[in-house]
């Protein structure tokens, strides 16, 4: 099939104003998070700090908060800025999405056959499961924390990794690579996101560690303005339960193909030992959590060293290691 | 196991318990205190911790399996440390199949099946069990409500337990001593129940696989076109089977590999990249059967039962005629040549030990699309066979075959011969070697395939256990379980107080917005108390 040239040139242009629509929006979440005032969740959250002084001045334990339903706030200038930060976010993700469907016409096939287009589509499901979460759960301030590293790797797909449109090789063509890519590419979205609540969680409980026993806040007063870590640390969970049933898929319908392809369904190559290893990790992570003695501050790291493994199957194991799957062509 | 027996939300006993001594007196309790320790959810945490790490080295270095050249790369650059790696009771080149990460994902799955298999059984009584007793107070759960309503209070009671069975609990009506009635409820027994079915189906998926590992075999077979196959391990170029595997796991099947095409992008991007094979192969079942035709393509592998044949690599097979000083014929036909770059420039040799007075050997580079450089190199252009060539060097001499000591099929070892000539050669060309009768001609050329064959009967158990994962996993982390408990009293004057209370044990996010649909649903098949008579009071918590 010729590739359309056209819906080619559009589609890189897509992407160009996907970024253009992602930076200024992580921009104004930053901003927001850093210098705002304290939005609703904040405000609770100040609650929780002032309680905590009085109760370290009484010998009390710290105190743990309760899950917290934000509550809508007077429109301040900054609750206008994250306003049009969601805006943007929302603009960035349809330009985005159009960038993915245009590459896939202008080459006739799913438009995940390569680094480039995967790290591409990863991001979408990454800014998706955020907006997502938006939705759900009033995860707001999520914005800065999940948009930088997409910014990131955009950008690299963008320049350094670019493979232009193109068809792909004899043994990629089939109806398994969709499948297999496509829950692939929704569970590292979902993933990320949940790994990313994981690591607020801990700079969140430091952070509330620090204030109840009157100690300097310093760095981790970035935490300042996220909400009660238990509320994260559920957040966490919410996203990795509803991520590790369709890694699980993913990595089962990787075995199908390869077996189509290949003539054996497992053969630990480095990529399906990664994704294995993966898969690992955040099962360790969701026992953790039922584990007495691990829920909180230890599952939660378990959840960020998860991340670091999905995260060197993704550039690692494609950049560093030589494996069957690198001839997918970076 | 112990400590999850209660549900997270009234989780009271998740202390982390001091480890406990191991009895003393006799070597049955020390086991049963070793089995209790393996079967705990601690240590089972702690071994996928260690199956991950294990898996690591693996994909780190090389593994002879997967990649046996650059094992072979891999002792030339490190000559000390290769060897230790690759002793008995290291093997770091093959870490999958060596005794310490055997020995971790069998202690793994000893802990799964200890702790899964007791926890099913309880399950099963627990599925059967009937909703636990109301609390006496339940206005002190985490959700209640009050209600009134005019009915009686056997129908209300009993309007409530249909309401809340709608939403798919499993309810009793239970009348109490002081004439009150209640409705236990509970669902969210699926919870458990996928998460059973998920752990099992691990143990069902590595069953799978160990049968496949043990009773089948993998060989390949390079044949080319025109070729036939008959399944026996002595015919295979290389042949693996299983530690229990017998011969006649063998399907008796026979194919021949008629015709061979492949087809490449011409241009952009990737010009010159495969875009289909297609390999046409003539097989029949068994001896005797009527044969049939199958168009073998990557991905669409030829499937007889359990056992399959796969389409891997492919190449070109130049044929020769070479005649000896004698003018006889001593040699013809194809001679599979080995790929060596993308542009499948492809080297190969031809011995001829059959050439008199003097052995012949012949060194040659096939190249499918020939462009020729200064100097007569010839270098290939395109993948497919547009202007074929070889270009050959001969030798006269020894080939050393007598040796004893086995050659390589695609190595000329020239040690004890003599260069004779150098030609390159279009099909249909012909050139004499040196000043005698000698001559080589390049008479075209065939493709040939490199076929896998593989025979796993453990591969339709895997699926389905992965399936079963699958299923269970999607049950385990999105059934959440709910007690609700709704009690209906007289309160005379014809009136009936209708107190409801419930606590999520899973995941209570949302439990809110569940109990408040149930109070809503019961306030409507309760008819409320006329006006007039005492105020109803709803408490929501
Ligand atoms: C490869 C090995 C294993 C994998 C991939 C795995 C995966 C999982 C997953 C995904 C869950 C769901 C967690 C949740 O409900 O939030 C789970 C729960 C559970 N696993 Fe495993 N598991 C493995 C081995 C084991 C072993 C060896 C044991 C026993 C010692 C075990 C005991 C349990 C128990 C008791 C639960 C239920 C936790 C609860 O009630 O929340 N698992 N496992």
């Amino acid at each position: 099939m010729a590739v359309d040239l056209g819906l080619a040139t559009l589609s890189d242009n897509l992407f160009g104003a996907a970024l253009l629509a992602y930076a200024p929006a992580a921009l104004g979440f930053a901003v927001e998070a850093a210098f705002g005032p304290r939005t609703a969740t904040a405000s609770v959250e100040a609650a929780v700090e002032a309680q905590s002084r009085q109760l370290v001045g009484a010998g009390g334990p710290p105190l743990a908060a309760g899950p917290v339903e934000p509550r809508p706030t007077a429109r301040s200038t900054w609750d206008r800025v994250a306003r049009v930060s969601v805006g943007l976010t929302i603009l960035g993700f349809l330009l985005h999405a159009g960038s993915i469907l245009s590459r896939g016409l202008a080459a006739g096939r799913i438009p995940w056959g390569n680094m480039t287009e995967f790290i591409s589509a990863t991001c979408l499901a990454v800014v998706g499961a955020y907006l997502w979460l938006l939705w759900r759960e009033k995860a707001r301030f999520l914005g800065a924390f999940v948009l930088a590293p997409v910014l990131l790797s955009m950008g690299l797909a963008g320049t350094v990794l670019y493979t232009s449109v193109g068809p792909v090789q004899a043994v990629l063509s089939t109806y398994w690579l969709p499948i297999h890519v496509t829950a692939a590419v929704v569970a590292t979205g979902i993933f990320v996101l949940g790994s990313t609540a994981a690591m607020l969680h801990l700079m969140s409980l430091h952070y509330e560690v620090l204030v109840a026993q009157g100690k300097r806040v310093g760095f981790s007063g970035l935490a300042r303005k996220l909400p009660p870590a238990e509320t994260l640390d559920r957040l966490a969970q919410r996203a990795i339960g509803l991520g590790f049933p369709i890694w699980t898929f993913a990595v089962i319908a990787g075995a199908i193909w390869a077996e189509s392809a290949w003539g054996r369904y497992w053969g630990w190559d480095p990529k399906e030992t990664w994704a294995f290893i993966t898969w690992v990790a955040y099962a360790a992570y969701l026992h953790a959590r039922s584990t007495a003695g691990w829920r909180g501050k230890a599952a939660s790291w378990i959840a960020v060293a998860a991340l670091v493994c999905l995260i060197f199957n993704f550039f690692g194991v494609n950049l560093v290691i030589t494996g069957k799957h690198s001839y997918a062509g970076v | 196991m112990t400590e999850l027996d209660e549900g997270t939300s009234i989780d009271l006993g998740s202390a982390p318990q001091a480890p406990e001594r191991p009895p003393r007196l006799t070597a049955w309790g020390y086991v049963r205190y070793s089995w209790r320790q393996l079967t705990s959810m601690r240590t089972a945490l702690v071994l996928l911790f260690l199956v991950a790490l294990a898996a690591v080295p693996g994909s780190l270095l090389p593994q002879h399996n997967t990649n046996p050249i650059r094992v072979r790369d891999y002792f030339i650059a490190h000559p000390r440390l290769a060897p230790i790696f690759d002793r008995r009771s290291v093997s770091l080149f093959d870490v999958y199949s060596s005794w310490w990460f055997s020995a971790t994902y069998l202690l793994l799955f000893i802990s799964l099946a200890g702790c899964v298999i007791p926890r099913a059984a309880k399950h099963y009584t627990a599925m059967r069990a009937r909703p636990p007793a109301a609390p006496r107070r339940l206005e002190r759960l985490p959700e209640s409500a009050v209600l009134e309503t005019s009915l009686a209070v056997d129908e209300a009671a009993q309007a409530l337990r249909d309401a809340v069975r709608r939403t798919r609990f499993r309810v009793d009506l239970v009348p109490e001593l002081d004439g009150a009635v209640t409705v236990r409820a509970e669902k969210g027994f699926l919870r458990e129940t996928g998460n059973l079915v998920f752990h099992l189906a691990l143990l069902v998926l590595l069953l799978g696989v160990a049968v496949g590992g043990l009773f089948g075999y993998k060989g390949t077979v390079l044949v080319v076109e025109g070729d036939s196959f008959v399944n026996a391990a002595g015919n295979y170029d290389d042949f693996m089977p299983g530690h229990r595997f017998r011969d006649s796991a063998l399907a008796p099947f026979t194919l021949t590999l008629e015709h061979f095409a492949a087809q490449y992008y011409d241009s952009g991007d990737k010009a010159g990249t495969a875009k289909r094979f297609d390999a046409t192969l003539r097989w029949s079942p068994r001896p005797g059967a009527p044969t049939r035709s199958y168009d073998l393509q990557v991905n669409h592998p030829l499937v007889m039962g359990q056992t399959k044949v796969y389409l891997l690599g492919d190449g070109y097979a130049p044929e020769f005629t070479v005649r000896d000083d004698t003018g006889k014929v001593a040699f013809q036909g194809p001679v599979p040549f080995l790929p060596q770059d993308s542009q499948l420039s492809s080297t190969g040799v031809v011995k001829v030990p059959g050439a008199q007075p003097q052995q012949l050997g012949l060194d040659a580079l096939f190249t499918p699309t020939t462009r020729l450089l200064q100097g007569g190199v010839a270098v290939s252009t395109f993948p497919a066979a547009l202007a074929p060539a070889v270009s050959v060097v001969a030798y006269r001499g020894n080939l050393g075959l007598e040796s004893g000591v086995p050659q390589s099929v695609y190595r000329l070892d020239t040690s004890r011969m003599t260069k004779a000539d150098r030609f390159v050669l279009a099909p249909g060309q012909t050139h004499q070697i040196g000043a005698g009768k000698a001559s080589v001609t390049f008479d075209g050329y065939r493709m040939w395939t490199n076929l896998q064959v593989t025979y796993d009967p453990g591969k339709d158990l895997a699926l389905a256990a992965a399936a079963a994962m699958v299923l269970g996993l999607l049950l385990s982390l999105r059934v959440r379980r709910r007690r609700v408990w709704v009690r209906a009293r007289p309160a005379g004057a014809g009136r009936t107080v209708v107190e409801m209370g419930g606590l999520a044990r899973t995941d209570e996010s949302g439990f809110r917005h569940e109990f408040a649909d149930l109070v809503s649903r019961a306030r409507s098949v309760l008819p409320a108390v006329p006006t007039g008579a005492a105020a109803p009071t709803d408490r929501e918590e």
